[in-house]
């Protein structure tokens, strides 16, 4: 039942995918109600099904690649709601559609829903470690996107090839404020994330640790650069682009040593 | 009731001829006495559009609309167009909706028919048939707008460096813009981008006296012009057009000046031939440059792109004819119902009580 909302969440999401892309290639791309209502019922029913699934396991449903892939959507989802209409970015949804659909694909289509054996007992300061650190990543993933977008405008404006969908993008400095925004935002709840890690309880694997302190150092280097040395807005998006990326992999490497450890 | 249009357009007509048959409110008077009529004049056409009892020939409306009253030459009669019902209605779709502009997609045109409209039903001109048709016509040419992106992008050079900084900043007010050179095409620049909110104006000249009238005109600033380029540190937009033979702005005295600008972009629009600014400068960090040569390549395109959407905007046309045409046809039947059961009632009477 809990994945038939998966998939039903992944196909609205495709959705809004695909009326993007039609209308990029008709040339008619612009901001619409669709886009949006799908993305909204894509979160509630993404919702729902993190809903039963924390439901059946008695705490938050982050406990194996997976679930800790779906929550990362959500997050990416939740924030885009609630920056997208309020920033005036709301085309961002169609930067962000491809980014959950793809992230719920491979969720679903990959072999990584291993069932635990057994109920985990519930502990407070590693469900808020893990779903911090997760909804910090979401905040980076729109980051990212705003960065795309940047790129793409700033790409488009140097070459003089302006393409349908630079006369919907946001104005360069807008984008580059929303950006900065989001990585702050990302960045405290990822600090948050991070020390709240030593206070679990747990054993703190040393390459889990190394990593995601890796992580902090990459972000906090994008977002100091500017003030050291003179980054420009088109390498700092640059910058957020490929760190998103990378984080993306350490979080993939560290559930998967996890997991076969 | 009889329902059609008869004029000419830029198409059919030169200018002469548009001049001569330029009618207005009182030239026109005597066909109001038929039925419906109201008068679309524009700088490109010179359109009636009429639902009368009884057919009004062409020849009688373009004697209407002759200014001096001369007889109507069959010649001149050649140059007007008209259609009936369906194709009257299919029509002023399309002239509402810009596709019979001479610049396609032009947005003008629908303000214009909009005040001919209210101008008509003010007078009593316009009555339900025509009131019918133009409201229809409002929504069709709305559709295509918004559904269609046959009004997109400028077309002409000055626009395009306007829309495009618009495009950049998101909102021009309280952005700085400097002007180099104060000649006819950076006033025209200048005075597209005052009217866009930009405040902080600064003009430069080799002819001081010249920069400073066009700095008074628009409450801007005269900048001495061996003292402009400190200014680049500040402003968002450099409109350059001077007649200098050799580049003024270059990577190597730009660079400097901007070095510690790095979150904010610095537009150049460099109208001028031969140019004013290096094209190495567009590879600086931050530096959009646009010559007369790019601009006119984004109107190039942008004049593509709203021919290419004709098709897209033809067939919302095609569904909103479709759609007038079957309510007109329901709305002649109530008619008819009301003339076999009341034939004392005058037809004018009956189709406005309808």
């Amino acid at each position: 039942m809990d994945r038939q909302l998966l998939i039903f969440s992944t196909l609205c999401f495709l959705a809004a995918v695909v009326r993007s892309s039609v209308a990029l290639r008709a040339r008619v791309f612009r901001r619409s109600r669709f886009n949006f209502g799908m993305i909204l019922l894509g979160f509630l029913l993404q919702s729902a099904f993190l809903g039963l699934r924390g439901h059946a396991l008695g705490r938050c449903p982050i406990t194996n690649l997976f679930e800790v892939l779906v929550f990362l959507a959500w997050s990416i989802a939740l924030i885009y709601m609630v920056i997208g209409p309020a920033y005036r970015l709301s085309l961002m949804g169609s930067f962000t559609a491809p980014l959950v659909f793809l992230l719920q694909s491979f969720a679903l289509l990959a072999p990584i829903d291993a069932p635990r054996t057994g109920r985990v007992p519930p502990n407070a300061w590693l469900e808020f470690h893990a779903s911090i650190s997760l909804i910090a990543y979401g905040a980076f993933a729109l980051a990212c996107v705003a960065g795309v977008m940047y790129l793409v405008q700033e790409r488009q404006l140097k070459t003089r090839e302006l393409h349908s969908i630079f006369y919907q993008l946001p104005p360069l400095p807008n984008l580059f404020s929303a950006m900065l925004r989001l990585l702050w935002f990302g960045f405290a709840l990822y600090s948050a994330g991070l020390i709240s890690g030593f206070f679990t309880g747990e054993p703190l694997p040393w390459t889990k640790v190394t990593l995601a302190i890796v992580i902090w150092i990459a972000y906090a280097a994008i977002l100091f650069g500017p003030r050291l040395c003179s980054m420009s807005p088109r390498h700092l998006a640059a910058f957020c682009v490929a760190a998103f990326a990378a984080a993306l992999s350490l979080l993939w490497s560290i559930e998967f040593v996890a997991h076969h450890a | 009731m009889k329902l059609f249009c008869a004029g000419l357009n830029h198409r059919t007509a030169p200018i002469e001829a548009r001049e001569r048959f330029a009618g207005h409110a009182g030239t026109i008077a005597r066909l109001r006495e038929q039925g419906e009529v109201l008068l679309l004049t524009t700088c490109n056409r010179v359109e009636v559009y009429a639902a009368t009892a009884r057919e009004l020939p062409t020849s009688e409306i373009a004697q209407a609309l002759q200014l001096h009253g001369d007889d109507v030459a069959p010649g001149e009669l050649a140059a007007f167009y008209r259609y009936e019902n369906d194709q009257c209605a299919r029509h002023l779709f399309r002239v509402a909706s810009g596709l019979d502009s001479m610049v396609v997609g032009e947005t003008e045109i629908f303000g214009q028919t909009k005040r001919a409209y209210e101008q008509a039903r003010a007078s009593g001109g316009a009555g339900a048939f025509l009131h019918r048709l133009f409201q229809r016509a409002f929504r069709a040419a709305k559709q295509v707008r918004t559904k269609t992106e046959i009004t997109r992008g400028s077309i002409s050079v000055g626009s395009v460096a306007v829309e495009l900084a618009e495009k950049l900043f998101g909102d021009l007010r309280g952005r700085k813009v400097l002007v180099l050179g104060a000649g006819e095409t950076s006033e025209k620049t200048l005075r597209a981008l005052a009217s866009r909110g930009v405040s902080d104006l600064r003009v430069t000249n080799r002819t001081a006296a010249r920069a400073e009238e066009l700095a008074q005109r628009f409450d801007g600033m005269a900048v001495p012009f061996t003292g402009w380029l400190e200014h680049c540190r500040e402003i968002d937009i450099l409109l350059s057009s001077t007649a200098a033979e050799t580049h003024l702005v270059t990577p190597e005295n730009l660079a400097p000046m901007i070095r510690h600008r790095v979150d904010r972009p610095l537009f150049i629009i460099d109208i001028a031939v031969p140019r004013d600014v290096a094209p190495e400068v567009n590879g600086l960090e931050g530096v959009y440059l646009y010559d007369i040569d790019s601009l006119q390549s984004i109107a190039d395109d942008t004049l593509q792109l709203r021919r290419q959407q004709i098709a897209a905007a033809e067939a919302i046309i095609n569904e909103h004819v479709a759609d007038f045409s079957r309510q007109m046809a329901q709305f002649g039947a109530r008619e008819q119902r009301v003339a076999t059961l009341h034939p004392e009632i005058p037809a004018t009477l009956r189709v406005s009580e309808l």
